[in-house]
């Protein structure tokens, strides 16, 4: 329970605009990061929705659709990982996304029961 | 609990006086030949006043003497083939042409329900026109009096049940069988009350919406067709209705705009996204309307012919240019042209063609189509915004004010060198026959509605609404 020192793991939680899936995708592998989970949503910060137009009816659309990837790696290849993640999402404009780092307690492979950074 | 059980069992006992009713009155309510002997051949009586009631046949149609022998059948193959396929084709207008118009433009907890109306009201159409609805409109009732108004429902002069059919024309198409211009009228029967559906999208009750269809059926739409097409007294007098603009459309779109108010507007509107679901459906929808529509209009000249090849073209022609007259307008006012406003606009030009495709020359198809795509885009867009009524998908928008453009300019311009029926044409007596039009379904779906708030109710209750009508009336949804 909890692990070593040299065990803990992070979470990180990038949100990304969607297009740019492949470039992180490339650039985490090229940083040593090979598992991934990504989910389709919706959302805003700074970036307003945009304004729809049907037959002179306007529907304001707040929420924007984003990628979420999810990718549990060691406190070690955190710093590579986001930096592999923030360079390759970068378009400059509005919009870009944000990426989080949290805890992770445990993480098991289910195929085998390994456990801790092993079992990433 | 026990209000609602009373409001049911009159729902149900009303529905089934309409189908019951004709089949147990008919005999006290036979009619009895008046001067004109009944014919004894199995085709009905022909109108006097034949050539100006019948669909303009490219000729004036051979009137079966009343008093000598029975005149012969004499089907054409080309003709009765033209014609089933033209039925096909209408009814493709419905399932799922329209269906999917529709649908595409509702949110996506409501698409089942959207596509479930058009799908049980052909259904609900195609049983009551054979048992009934057929005899109502287009025979010809024995007392010269009721004929203007209604056609006949008992008597050898009547096809109710479509007893006395086989073997038999009818007179306003007499080079076809009965059965293809019974299933043909049918379809026109079934797009009608389905058009409505775009006005109460989203709030209406199944239930109450099956009763609202029976009744207007019956007593909206087959004494329009009778006045217009069935030797009714509007044909009489002279209005020009190739294929329905006032039968159809302007009686289905007004229907829809009463609809509309006595049901109130949607929950959230204004607020709420109310976008539509999925516009990938809506082409596709209006495209099969587009495809089907030429055997509406062109099916209208009841026989394969130069009429029949006039009206094809000018369907295409006034089609396509309404498109590109909406697409036109909205790009100055909304900076973006819509793929939307390319359906919208399109269906708009098909409408407003269809009283004047078997009339007009194709330069007249033009002006219709430019007319149709500005002026619907006004009746969809600006008239809506002023009046705030939420006409759901814009069926007075398209369908009533499309109609209305193209009846009147049918009555400008109609060229005899068309159709030789066109003599005599104006736009009085066409506004005559749109304001008649106008009158009555406005009044009988009005009543009609009353009769089934009362019964079955007309609105879903706000939680229904709220959730959607897929789950909430059919138990069914949609899953990615």
């Amino acid at each position: 329970m909890g692990g070593a020192r040299e065990q803990r793991m992070k979470l990180i939680i990038a949100i990304i605009k969607p297009f740019k899936l492949d470039d992180v995708r490339e650039a985490l592998a090229g940083a040593g990061v090979e598992g991934l989970t990504i989910s389709e949503v919706k959302g805003y910060g700074r970036q307003k929705g945009q304004t729809e137009i049907y037959r002179g009816a306007e529907y304001q659309v707040v929420f924007v659709p984003k990628l979420k990837l999810e990718a549990a790696v060691e406190d070690s290849a955190v710093s590579k990982a986001v930096a592999a993640i923030r360079g390759a999402a970068n378009t400059g404009k509005i919009g870009d996304g944000k990426i989080f780092v949290v805890n992770v307690e445990d993480a098991v492979r289910i195929r085998t029961g390994e456990t801790g950074a092993a079992a990433l | 609990m026990k209000c609602l059980g009373l409001k049911r069992l009159a729902g149900v006992l009303l529905a089934a006086m309409i189908v019951g009713g004709p089949l147990l009155a008919a005999p006290a309510l036979a009619q009895v030949a008046s001067s004109a002997p009944a014919s004894a051949a199995p085709a009905s009586a022909a109108p006097s006043s034949d050539a100006s009631s019948a669909p303009a046949a490219s000729s004036a149609p051979a009137a079966a003497p009343a008093a000598a022998a029975p005149a012969p059948v004499k089907l054409d193959s080309g003709d009765t083939a033209w014609m089933m396929t033209s039925s096909a084709l209408v009814l493709m207008m419905t399932i799922p042409g329209l269906a999917l118009f529709y649908g595409g433009m509702v949110r996506k907890k409501n698409v089942l329900s959207t596509l479930a109306q058009s799908f049980v009201i052909t259904c609900l159409v195609t049983v009551l026109w054979m048992i009934v609805g057929y005899s109502l409109a287009f025979t010809t009732n024995p007392d010269a009096g009721i004929q203007k108004w209604i056609g006949a429902w008992s008597g050898p002069a009547s096809r109710v049940l479509m007893s006395g059919s086989i073997g038999g024309v009818n007179s306003l198409a007499a080079t076809i069988p009965e059965s293809v211009f019974m299933c043909f009228q049918m379809t026109f029967a079934i797009i009608t009350p389905a058009l409505i559906c775009g006005s109460f999208a989203e709030r209406m009750k199944f239930s109450g919406m099956i009763l609202f269809m029976c009744l207007w059926l019956l007593c909206v739409y087959c004494p329009i067709a009778h006045w217009v097409w069935g030797g009714g007294f509007l044909g009489s007098a002279g209005v020009l209705d190739f294929a329905g603009g006032t039968v159809v459309h302007i009686n289905a779109g007004v229907a829809g705009l009463v609809t509309a108010l006595v049901l109130g507007k949607r929950k959230g509107l204004g607020h709420d996204n109310m976008a539509p679901h999925n516009l990938v459906l809506t082409m596709i929808g209006a495209s099969l309307l587009w495809v089907g529509w030429f055997g509406f209009n062109a099916g209208s000249a009841v026989a394969s012919n130069a009429l029949a090849g006039s009206a094809f073209m000018n369907t295409q022609v006034a089609t396509a240019t309404a498109a590109l007259a909406w697409m036109v307008v909205e790009w100055i006012e909304r900076k973006k042209p819509t793929l939307l406003g390319l359906c919208s606009g399109a269906v708009a030009g098909l409408v407003a063609i269809t009283p004047a495709s078997g009339f007009v020359d194709p330069i007249g198809s033009l002006i219709i189509g430019v007319a149709a795509g500005v002026g619907c885009y006004a009746g969809a867009v600006w008239v809506k915004k002023i009046f705030k009524y939420d006409d759901a998908l814009d069926a007075f928008g398209v369908h009533a004010v499309g109609g209305l453009i193209g009846a009147l300019l049918t009555g400008l311009l109609a060229s005899e060198a068309v159709n030789p029926l066109s003599k005599g044409h104006s736009l009085l007596t066409q506004a005559n026959g749109v304001v008649w039009t106008i009158g009555w379904t406005a009044l009988g779906t009005f009543i009609i509605l009353m009769i089934c708030k009362f019964t079955t109710g007309i609105r879903v209750s706000e939680d229904a609404e709220v959730e959607g009508l897929d789950m909430a009336l059919h138990g069914e949804a949609v899953h990615d």
